[in-house]
């Protein structure tokens, strides 16, 4: 059949299509194991696109901003910027350290785990659709990562890898609907689950009732998830309601702004759970 | 020819979906939706032929970048692309208020399908999205209308560049 003739029989061209899809996404939902190989080869391919058109604004963004903008000024900035976020890191992992001890794991003889390894990547590009919060970081599988990595950026939590290719990764954002991570109230270390919410902001879910949490009390990870390692900052408690269940409704702003992200780090080290668990296997 | 026209429009609309379209963030969401508007340019000019192959390829490239069950965003791009190309083939889109409108409408039609999928499946739940979907609908209107303006008033303003610059040297 000829691309004339399809032209003339356009809605069966249509029906074929439409039961193609249903097809496709019939096979997605009733399998759903692993990452469908399709989008781990389109994701492949596609980085290398969206790592070239990174690359090219981020040149005519670097000429801009050098011509531009005073030199000299700008480099300082820059320089003292890189230190204020390592040293951000470095608090955080204190923070993740000091909690550590004050739940006694030490005593418990297990091994010190404050010495993160970390990967730094540069975000190259955002999600294809708006109704998916998530980013390309610039390493892959062959920089170490691997999926379900937690991701973290000076201000706190970012999210994690959902998908590596050989030299790019897919990062879901916190913020996305369907992100989630055990955290706990650092003041009273109330516990709950964190979830993505509307507009870039986060909710605390399954936190009692009889919990003490108020408005400005920072969020940590709990570690209990396996994937975000425990103490890392998530943001702060903006609103309390009662809601149903027993469980309180609680509104968190996110630490890290999501929509300047350009340089995150992946926690390489496997967080204590996964590691005794692969360590049972 | 046109083949490898549409797949490079595209490509480029995701790469510049990806890459520059977040930094214009509206109440928290990205406000235009680059690859559905070449979806709707291509079925507006080109018919529902044309419009569905677009929106199939369009659609499914998406779902692969974005990480979701791929053929959702591929189905509702391609009724959609489908759709606005017997819209253009059926009445008279070419004054910018009417392409405006279909831009708009399209936007609606997709955001239906898309949500509505995901909801009917229960993978995922889109709790009032409606301000969402009316920016991203204007956004894809203002681009859409704009691209048509360019694509139309460029290649006239050349040509009659050219033919007045042999008169004004004399």
């Amino acid at each position: 059949m000829t691309i004339l003739d399809l032209r003339q029989h356009t809605g069966y061209l249509l029906a074929a299509i439409v039961v193609g899809h249903v097809i496709l996404i019939s096979t997605q939902v009733t399998s759903r194991t692993g990452v469908p190989v399709l989008a781990e080869v389109t994701f492949g391919v596609f980085s290398q696109v969206q790592r070239g058109t990174a690359a090219v604004v981020d040149g005519a963004e670097q000429v801009w901003r050098n011509y531009a903008a005073l030199r000299g000024v700008r480099s300082d900035n820059r320089m003292l910027r890189e230190e204020l976020a390592t040293a951000r890191v470095q608090l955080q992992e204190q923070r993740a350290l000091a909690e550590r001890s004050r739940t006694l794991e030490q005593l418990l003889g297990l091994r010190d785990r404050s010495n993160l390894s970390m990967a730094a990547a540069d975000v190259i590009a955002a999600g294809a659709t708006p109704d998916f919060r998530t980013v390309t970081i610039d390493r892959g599988t062959l920089g170490g990562l691997h999926r379900d990595m937690a991701v973290i950026a000076p201000g706190g939590v970012v999210g994690r890898v959902v998908m590596s290719g050989l030299n790019a990764s897919q990062v879901q954002l916190l913020i996305d609907r369907n992100a989630a991570a055990g955290a706990l109230i650092e003041r009273s270390r109330a516990q709950g689950v964190i979830m993505g919410g509307d507009n870039g902001q986060l909710r605390m879910q399954y936190v009692a009732e009889t919990a003490d949490v108020k408005v400005g009390d920072e969020v940590v990870t709990s570690g209990i998830d396996g994937i975000y390692p425990k103490g890392f900052v998530i943001g702060r408690v903006t609103r309390v309601e009662h809601g149903v269940g027993g469980y309180r409704l609680i509104a968190v702003a996110p630490a890290v702004d999501f929509h300047s992200l350009e340089e995150v780090m992946v926690i390489t080290t496997p967080p204590p759970s996964r590691d005794t668990g692969a360590a049972h296997e | 020819m046109k083949a490898v026209w549409i797949a490079l429009a595209t490509t480029a609309a995701l790469a510049l979906q990806t890459t520059v379209a977040h930094a214009f963030m509206v109440h928290g969401s990205v406000p235009v939706d680059l690859v559905l508007v070449v979806v709707v340019y291509v079925a507006l000019s080109s018919g529902p032929f044309t419009g569905l192959l677009a929106g199939t390829f369009a659609g499914l490239a998406q779902d692969a970048l974005s990480g979701g069950i791929i053929g959702i965003g591929g189905l509702a791009d391609t009724l959609v692309g489908f759709l606005a190309g017997v819209v253009g083939t059926q009445f008279i889109v070419t004054q910018p208020l009417t392409r405006m409108v279909v831009f708009f409408g399209a936007t609606v039609v997709r955001a239906i399908l898309f949500m509505g999928l995901y909801a009917l499946l229960g993978l995922r739940h889109f709790p009032s999205p409606y301000a969402a979907v009316a920016i991203q609908g204007v956004g894809n209107a203002v681009v859409g209308v704009v691209a048509f303006e360019i694509v139309e008033v460029l290649p006239g303003a050349i040509e009659r560049r050219r033919l007045r610059g042999p008169r004004l040297r004399r």
